[in-house]
């Protein structure tokens, strides 16, 4: 219950936390801490240094420029869930609990790339764009690129996502999500999307090592097909006692179908 | 102008839904658990436990955490043997039953994943933790065994050395002969193969427990956890400690939730009452939840086989049982009895049986030790009897409805002796079934499940008829079936100089509101407003002696024991009124909050008047002795036996196998009602749990032992949004032996709802997918891997 | 570390380790003890409290963090004097049994009314998703809230019409 003991000290602006970063290569974000700080306390992690960037306040908030909203890293999963954002708000309402919600931040959940996090499924569907700052400046990683492997994003050691860009045309979408019956996180969680040009964009979350497109969803619906089964090769995903790895590529045919119903 | 209750005092507490006089401190946040209380210089435990299921202990390293900050000691099973403590008993003897020694620290070997094998005492809690975590323990790891049936296999590990075979015990009960025979001429026979697999009570407050030992006066007092601290002080000082009774106090104040697992008599007990000792300073610990998942003592864990002989018209002719019942690594309290004889002798359920036999082997596992969980074998008995009935009527095309008023006991056949031990003492079971299906609307539930059938949708009605037998329990039936302890309880009423009332209870209130219900049967027995009554329990330093809260008990044992005080004060106080009034005892009657004479009613005396009369004795009858105060004790005649019918409805996405709970409604009857609002928040709560294990809860280990559901994010409990809002009635059915009349509720939910949800499950894919049983907890993929290969292979059902 | 919080309108300044949860500040350094630990996977609900106005878990944050932040628990919302309409409605409608996860409803709850003034019996339901009771089945929690929330739409109606 009690985490080791650890150094701990506070960013006020981003400069600041690359600046901390580097001086200290042992030093581990905490943002809302819904991530880190259970590990901690069951001393799964045990990180030396704590570098708190709650208090950044240039990473908070969702703003309007043009066909983006642009989201700060620290904006709160309660705050996106009732914010005119796309799709983001649906996905905020089933992570987690309310609680949770007041404290976990969208920044902190996709950096952190959890294989059953909610967020990864809706960013690949909305192709939204990370924007990472680190020693040697910003850079911009489409959603395509974001998710490496477990737990694994494309935000590097040093490195800091600030904002999350989200397109602002999105013309319809939809989330639909397995929880799993204790943690309630995704054993399967889909979401589909239609973007201004017409295309229609889909990614399943949860039941692989980390989120993936489904391109053959997406053809499909090009091709003005109906949603075909066998989406994902079972063999490519998790099974544990609760789903197995045919079970979730099951879910996902069927969320991928109830999803698109609901694009319309 | 709504309320028109002005005139109270001709109203009867009991039986009113009257809000709780305990709650005004929980709302507040200012209960006082177990871990609220600081102990000036208090030092904190932190258990060092087994990572393994079964391992040699080869040695602990003390000096790999001396200098640590903080630490001040550490404790290994060695120092337990060196402080001559005894093993933690069993209080349930079976014939021939082995008990293996159960250490407070693990002296050679553990045998459970959380078996503690050292502990670091520290100043603060974190330091504790931050040893435990660096101290130097070697292991070397043993075969594991954590199933019964696989610990019977030829060749398993042995779990202990001094258990031959893993078994505890052999038990059997009814008769095999005429079983045998009533199977030879019965025409129809249905069988089932099932587990009733293993749960986490989980009472959201986790263990707890703070010692503090006086050297001068050589007092030790136990602040913990417990359902029953008079149990705990015999055992701790009788058993383990050594020390004298009336040297340990122990203190159980508010307790946040027990559900059986809180009875026992724990190792962290021992271990901060030695601690305390040998330190000279209060020792406090508190379990985290992800070690309540390894130390608390789990629940039911049966595998089961079972078969039904009935007649083509659906008769019930014979039944025969056997069961592998899975103890883990040690035996608890009451371990031996759960699964015998609160389990076998329940396995007649509310039927005319005329031939039963069952055998119930108790196993040895490397895992944590098996004990009583609400219900405590009565929901493994129940969720057997019902599971078969129902696939009875399946098979015989019956509805199982029908099946059930077929082969009921009828009203007027009560007592009735079963063939396995109990005589049921009354019951009335038809109208409490009729009553469940107009409530539910059972015909359109029918209806709608066959509009359903083959749809995105599908529906399960699932139907049971019940009985427990609760109200722990005659002593001298039980101390012949083995236990170790009387099964009484005791009350003591207090009458103050200005008419105010303690009552004292060896009862202990967790939840139950105890401090609700008791002062109700009091108030209109002294007849005197409630505000005027307090409920004083869990403390051995303030109760006369008790045996707990566990067996849904303490309203008919302990409810009659307060009952039998009062009449005792009331009758003390008819003397001093006749004396006061100039009259024959006679003639006093206590009638609408006074005594007074008969036929002269403005003679009379108030309840105050009498009470400080009693203090002052000053004008006193010469026979009397002063004081207002009366022990009682009183020992049940027999168990009570609540019963009822259960309905649950669940709904199915087939493509999904999700199952949801849409429906529960459910007729029991508990004898009279002291307070209803507690007695429906009984029930509520007690179908949750019971639904948990139907299609959530599942402590699963793996076959080495590691248990696969140790936090909160794998082991599945319900939630709000897994429970629907549920319909509840009552039939009176009065238990006519004690002075209440009342029976038990505590547990009935719980008993009932698995069985309930199970059936409504199984009836659902009954009917879409000719399957006859699967085993709980309905997981969705479990659920729809049945539902897509019975709809894969549409010429099955034509075969 | 020093750190200062705000608690039910008071201040407080310790001075704590890093490590510190901020249930543990509240719970021993200030002595208010309604605040529970039912779980080490910020699962259970019991500890949860407002942090600024909104609730959260306090086992899932470190004193630190609420450095200069004001936080209200339990003890904070009502007394049995002048009790808070949820924990009217949790007394009248018998919505806690052993009384250990209901400091935690009725702060989680709070944030729930604070949002939805008038909720459904499946708002109520999905908005305890973070709050686990082992007694009541929720049957009664569900009630409570709906109870406060007429209540304190009963009252500000009231107010709206002096």
């Amino acid at each position: 219950m009690y985490p080791a003991s650890f150094e701990y000290q506070k960013a006020d602006s981003v400069d600041q936390a690359i600046a901390a970063l580097a001086a200290n290569p042992d030093l581990k974000l905490i943002a809302g801490g819904h991530s880190l700080l259970p590990a901690m306390k069951l001393r799964l992690a045990q990180p030396p240094a704590l570098l708190d960037i709650w208090g950044v306040q240039e990473m908070k908030g969702i703003t309007r420029e043009g066909d983006w909203y642009v989201v700060g890293a620290m904006t709160t999963h309660a705050e996106v869930l009732r914010s005119d954002l796309p799709l983001f708000p649906e996905v905020a309402g089933w992570v987690g609990d309310p609680m949770v919600r007041n404290r976990g931040t969208i920044g902190g959940s996709l950096a952190h790339a959890d294989p059953s996090a909610d967020y990864p499924a809706a960013a690949l569907a909305l192709g939204v764009e990370f924007v990472i700052r680190g020693p040697s400046g910003e850079r911009t990683v489409h959603a395509d690129d974001m998710f490496v492997g477990m737990f694994e994003s494309a935000v590097r050691a040093g490195e800091l996502l600030t904002h999350i860009r989200v397109p602002a045309t999105i013309q319809a979408s939809a989330y639909e999500k397995f929880r799993h019956p204790a943690s309630h996180y995704a054993i399967v969680g889909l979401a589909v999307a239609r973007h201004a040009s017409g295309e229609v964009r889909a990614a399943y979350t949860g039941a692989a090592e980390r989120a993936h497109r489904l391109p053959a969803l997406e053809d499909a619906v090009k091709r003005g097909a109906p949603a075909p089964t066998g989406l994902v090769e079972s063999g490519d995903l998790l099974g544990d006692r609760f789903a197995s790895a045919e079970y979730r590529a099951h879910l996902v045919d069927i969320l991928a179908a109830r999803a698109l119903a609901r694009l319309g | 102008m709504t309320d028109t209750k002005t005139d109270t005092k001709t109203e009867k507490y009991f039986g009113q839904a009257l809000k709780r006089k305990e709650d005004p401190r929980f709302i507040t946040g200012t209960g006082r658990y177990t871990d609220d209380i600081v102990i000036p210089g208090a030092l904190h435990a932190a258990m060092v436990r087994s990572p393994y299921a079964h391992a040699k202990i080869s040695g602990v390293n003390k000096e790999s955490v001396t200098g640590l900050p903080g630490v001040v000691h550490v404790l290994s099973g060695q120092d337990v043997k060196d402080a001559g403590l005894g093993s933690i008993p069993v209080g349930w003897l079976l014939p021939d039953l082995k008990t293996p020694a159960h250490p407070a620290i693990a002296l050679a070997e553990a045998n459970h994943v959380g078996d503690i094998v050292a502990v670091v005492i520290a100043e603060t809690r974190a330091q504790a933790e931050d040893a435990a975590a660096a101290l130097e323990v070697d292991y070397e790891a043993l075969p594991a065994v954590s199933t019964a049936s696989a610990a019977l296999e030829e060749g398993a590990p042995l779990v202990h050395d001094d258990v031959p075979g893993n078994v505890a015990f052999n038990f059997e009960i009814g008769d095999e002969a005429a079983t045998n025979e009533a199977f030879k001429a019965a025409p129809r026979r249905v069988g089932v193969k099932l587990k009733n697999h293993r749960l986490i009570a989980n009472p959201i407050e986790p263990r707890s427990s703070l010692a503090q030992f006086t050297p001068a006066s050589g007092e030790y007092l136990l602040y913990t956890t417990s359902q029953n601290p008079h149990i705990h002080r015999l055992i701790l000082a009788a058993f383990v400690m050594s020390i004298p009774e009336h040297k340990l106090r122990v203190i159980s104040p508010d307790v946040g939730g027990g559900f059986g697992t809180k009875i026992f008599q724990y190792q962290e007990e021992v271990i901060v009452l030695l601690a305390t000792r040998l330190l000279g300073r209060p020792v406090k610990w508190t379990a985290r939840r992800s070690e309540a998942f390894v130390s608390d003592v789990q629940g039911r864990d049966h595998e089961t086989e079972a078969e039904l002989a009935l007649s083509d018209d659906g008769l019930i002719l014979g039944f025969r049982v056997n069961t592998l019942a899975n103890l883990g690594a040690y035996q608890t309290l009451f371990a031996p009895a759960v699964p015998t004889y609160l389990y076998a002798t329940l396995l007649n359920g509310v039927y005319k049986m005329p031939a039963i036999h069952a055998r119930v082997t108790g196993v040895m596992t490397n895992t944590v030790p098996v004990d009583a969980y609400r219900g405590a074998g009565r929901p493994e008995a129940t969720y057997l009897v019902e599971r078969i009935v129902d696939i009875a009527a399946h098979e015989l095309n019956m509805d199982p409805a029908e099946l059930r008023r077929k082969n009921f006991i009828g009203p007027d056949e009560f007592p009735y002796q079963t063939p396995v031990a109990l005589v049921y003492d009354s019951g009335n079971y038809e109208p409490a079934l009729d009553r469940a299906m107009t409530m539910m609307n059972y015909p359109a539930l029918r209806e709608e499940q066959a509009r359903m059938k083959g749809q995105g949708k599908i529906l399960g009605v699932g139907l049971i008829s019940f009985l427990e037998a609760c109200g722990l329990a005659p002593s001298a039936l039980v101390g012949q079936l083995g236990a170790q302890a009387g099964q009484w309880e005791s009350s003591l009423v207090r009458v103050h100089p200005t008419g105010k009332v303690e009552l004292f209870t060896g009862s202990h209130s967790h939840g139950q509101g105890h401090e609700t219900a008791f002062p109700q049967i009091a108030a209109d027995e002294l007849q005197i407003p409630i505000e005027d009554i307090e409920l004083i329990h869990g403390d051995t330093g303030r109760m006369p002696y008790g045996w707990g809260t566990y067996g849904s008990r303490s309203a008919a044992v302990g409810g009659s024991a307060l009952k039998v005080a009062l009449q005792k004060i009331t009758t003390k106080m008819k003397k001093i009124a006749a004396h006061l009034l100039e009259a024959s005892v006679d003639d006093v009657e206590h009638e609408s909050g006074v005594f007074r004479i008969k036929g002269a009613p403005e003679k009379s005396r108030s309840f105050s008047d009498i009470s400080l009369m009693a203090h002052l004795a000053h004008n006193y009858p010469e026979d009397l002795e002063p004081g207002l105060e009366a022990t009682a004790f009183y020992d049940p005649k027999n168990f009570v036996y609540p019963f009822g019918t259960h309905i649950a409805v669940v709904e199915i996405d087939t493509e999904t196998g999700h199952v949801k709970l849409r429906n529960y409604g459910c007729i029991d009857d508990c004898g009279p009602l002291i307070n209803p609002l507690i007695v429906e928040g009984q029930v509520h709560g007690g179908i949750t749990q019971g639904m948990g294990q139907a299609l959530l809860e599942d402590a699963a280990y793996d076959e080495d032992g590691n248990l696969l559901a140790g936090t909160y994010m794998e082991y599945a409990m319900p939630r709000a949004d897994d429970v629907p809002t549920f319909q509840l009635g009552h039939t009176v059915t009065p238990s006519p032996h004690n002075p209440l009349g009342v029976k038990g509720i505590g547990e009935a939910g719980t008993i009932a709802s698995t069985a309930a949800v199970a059936n409504a499950v199984m009836d659902a894919l009954w009917h879409e997918c000719g399957v006859s049983h699967l085993d709980m907890p309905y997981t969705a993929e479990k659920v729809w891997k049945v539902i897509r290969d019975a709809r894969s292979q549409p010429q099955a059902a034509d075969d | 570390m020093n750190v200062t919080v705000n608690v039910n309108g008071k201040s407080y300044t310790r001075d704590v380790e890093p490590r510190t949860l901020l249930v543990h500040f509240i719970r021993e350094e200030l002595a208010l003890t309604g605040t529970h630990v039912g779980c080490d996977t910020s699962q259970c609900g019991a500890c949860t409290v407002h942090l600024n106005g909104d609730a959260v878990k306090s086992c899932t944050l470190l004193a630190v963090q609420a450095d200069g932040m004001n936080v209200t628990t339990i003890e904070g919302i009502g007394t049995v004097a002048d009790l808070h309409p949820l924990q009217t409605g949790f007394w009248e409608e018998h919505g806690l049994q052993c009384g250990f996860c209901t400091p935690g409803m009725i702060m989680s709850s709070a944030e729930l009314l604070k949002h939805t003034p008038n909720p459904t019996e499946d708002q109520i339901r999905h908005h305890l998703e973070g709050n686990y009771c082992r007694c009541t089945g929720y049957h009664n929690i569900v009630r409570a809230v709906q109870h406060a929330a007429s209540a304190m739409q009963g009252g500000a109606t009231q107010a709206a019409d002096d």
